[in-house]
């Protein structure tokens, strides 16, 4: 593979992550590590090929933008059309798309934290790199393996019983959602909730024996300061598919707060990087990149004031008691991510007990109104903006998309130099000392297919080159040869 | 160890949005029946980060860049059988709409013109792989040997197509089994 320049280590692709990325590692004249940059390889042009298309096609083909949290692509493309109609949906429409996003929620979550993150905390950082992977973990411990399996099951069929489909499905729609939901879907879920909750415990309990063990690691791992964005409620609670957006500092304290997501062109801004397709977002009035701030599960847990729910927020009280907020290191987003499971498992019983829930009356119709429709939401990885403009016909004639992982780009950076800082040795290069800059990045579980741009993959071979050119070390990657 | 030797299978992803590997992992307790019978080397879900020689090649997804087409490649030359994984591998499917536009368009759109861009300009140092003026799907690449239909395939639909290529058989799809929920 070719090196953009002698000094310089390149991880490709970068694994157990959603979608398309390398890492590379620049290091100066004395071998030590003097910056590491995180590079996103696919592009796809959504904001461009969707111009033309009827506003109602929005929601179908932006799904597509990702596989692991099309519901996210679903709600907010909704949400964006709903704004173009200029309706209110009916509150069960309102309740049956939280469902679904709940449902996600938990399977999304209990993925990245089984399938991805786990083989590392189970298996161990330095373990073969040939069984570092789920399946290793179903032979390795069988039990937990299959507890992260039945757990992202669990949510996988919230969303097929809610919106008929896994992946992709067809439910979402302008002005409501397209199919009520049965008194026997209803129950289905509802029988499947203890052993779920069940498996949420375990994954808390696990990762709290890990943090006793590994304390240092813990709390240390790829930290830093940073601003954090999520919705809250009005109270100052979690909240996903509504809300308004909420800023704080590396602090803690409150920078911005309640802003309408509709205005979110005030607040945020981006720009580009010659060396990455995702683009970088930064707080406006902060300029870049002193504006970076984070997303996701950690960002939403360190704004917000409480969560609705009682057993999470216990979770969530007893968390903050250990240390003072907010959490800085990327590590916690584990933490937070398996918070979240928990209120997503208590959110969905309250909304199945919601009377309303099995209501047929779902969905308002009425013709476009409004130029323009912005549709905000919190999915798992962050907070999700689709921003629509249409003719009076419905035809779509510009997007705008800021996606989850998108806000994390300067974080992430941040992250993969602060560990390759940390563990990288270069001239006694282990594998082991890339999988921990690679599992920096798994912390914010990063869904680059998501970043409307994104994708490569080569064969690793990374190799230690000398300012002459002449190689020092060798490593390749492969069927856990070193 | 087990007295049969795994079938090897390696997975990879080009362009589109993972969702077919998803719907793989949607096989749920599937997987501890698979894991007996399969071993997974290179893929997306594994640190396996060469594509070795294998019995199986699964690609999902569409050729956008210059990378696509070299990991699809080198896919072909280490499998014995290489399966197209749902629609964008087979067809182009989502990712091939921007072949309506002018690549330089669809690029100054999302880096230049974006109303939430300040100082944008098309990413383009050697660390980013060359986008292909049109986005094809893989089969106008190579010869593709057995494929699995739908964006994506349900589990079910690839749990019969794995079980027909561990037999030795190619997938046939028939009215009755080729289906999108």
């Amino acid at each position: 593979m070719t090196e953009p320049s002698a000094n310089t280590i390149t991880i490709n692709p970068v694994t157990r992550i959603e979608g398309h990325a390398k890492i590379t590692i620049h290091l100066d004249d004395a071998g030590d590590v003097a910056d590491a940059r995180f590079h996103v390889v696919e592009f796809r042009g959504f904001e461009k090929f969707c111009e033309g298309r009827f506003f109602a096609e929005m929601p179908q083909i932006t799904a597509r933008i990702c596989g692991i949290c099309p519901v996210s692509h679903l709600l907010a493309s909704a949400k964006a059309c709903d704004a173009i109609l200029g309706v209110e949906i009916p509150r069960p429409a309102k309740l049956l798309r939280e469902l679904f996003h709940m449902g996600q929620l938990t399977q999304s979550h209990a993925l990245s934290f089984f399938h991805l993150s786990a083989p590392d905390l189970l298996l161990g950082f330095d373990s073969d790199p040939a069984s570092r992977n789920i399946m290793g973990l179903i032979q390795q411990h069988p039990d937990i393996a299959k507890r992260g399996i039945r757990l992202r099951k669990f949510g996988q069929e919230v969303i097929k019983l809610t919106g008929g489909r896994k992946i992709h499905a067809d439910f979402t729609v302008p002005g409501g959602v397209n199919k009520a939901l049965t008194n026997a879907e209803r129950n289905e879920m509802l029988s499947g909730l203890p052993e779920a909750k069940d498996h949420a415990t375990f994954a808390l309990d696990l990762l709290k024996k890990y943090q006793e063990s590994h304390l240092e690691e813990v709390e240390e791992f790829a930290c830093f300061d940073s601003n954090f964005l999520g919705l809250v409620q009005p109270d100052g609670s979690l909240e996903h598919y509504d809300g308004r957006l909420r800023f704080c500092d590396t602090k803690g304290n409150v920078l911005q707060d309640q802003i309408d997501p509709a205005n979110y062109l005030d607040v945020i801004a981006e720009t580009t990087e010659d060396w990455s397709y995702l683009k970088f977002p930064f707080i406006k009035s902060l300029g870049y990149p002193d504006g970076m701030y984070r997303v996701g599960p950690l960002a939403r847990l360190n704004v917000v004031d409480r969560i609705s729910t009682p057993r999470a927020d216990a979770e969530l009280q007893a968390w903050r008691s250990q240390s003072v907020p907010p959490r800085r290191s990327s590590f916690y987003y584990h933490w937070a991510r398996l918070i979240e499971i928990v209120y997503a498992l208590e959110r969905i019983e309250e909304l199945l007990r919601d009377r309303d829930i099995c209501s047929a009356d779902t969905l308002v119709n009425a013709r476009p109104a409004h130029e323009q429709g912005i549709g905000v939401m919190e999915a798992p990885r962050g907070t999700l903006f689709h921003h629509y403009w249409v003719d009076e016909a419905g035809r779509v004639e510009k997007v705008n998309l800021i996606v989850a992982t998108g806000n994390n780009n300067l974080a992430m950076n941040r992250a993969v130099k602060s560990v390759a800082q940390k563990y990288v040795k270069s001239r006694q290069l282990q594998e082991g000392m890339l999988n921990r800059v690679e599992a920096a990045i798994r912390c914010y579980d990063p869904c680059l297919s998501c970043s409307t741009h994104a994708v490569g993959q080569m064969p690793i071979r990374v190799e230690l080159i000398d300012r002459d050119g002449s190689v020092l070390h060798t490593l390749v990657r492969d069927q856990g040869t070193m | 160890m087990s007295d049969n030797p795994k079938i090897k299978v390696a997975t990879a992803w080009l362009g589109g949005c993972s969702g077919c590997h998803m719907s793989f992992l949607d096989l749920d307790e599937r997987l501890l029946d698979l894991a007996k019978l399969v071993e997974f080397t290179a893929s997306p879900i594994t640190d396996v980060k060469e594509i070795p020689e294998v019995d199986v090649g699964i690609v999902e997804g569409a050729v956008c860049n210059d990378e696509n087409e070299h990991v699809l490649r080198t896919m072909r030359a280490r499998c014995k059988v290489l399966v197209a994984l749902g629609d964008c591998a087979l067809t182009g499917n989502i990712p091939a709409l921007r072949n309506q536009q002018k690549l330089a368009d669809v690029l100054e759109r999302s880096y230049v013109e974006s109303e939430s861009t300040q100082a944008g300009d098309v990413p383009g140092a050697p660390e980013v792989p060359t986008l292909q003026t049109k986005v094809r799907p893989i089969q106008e690449f190579v010869k593709v040997d057995a494929h699995i239909p739908g964006c994506p395939p349900d589990a079910d639909a690839i749990w019969y197509a794995v079980t027909e290529l561990l037999a030795g058989r190619k997938p046939e799809w028939t009215p009755t089994n080729m289906r999108y929920d």
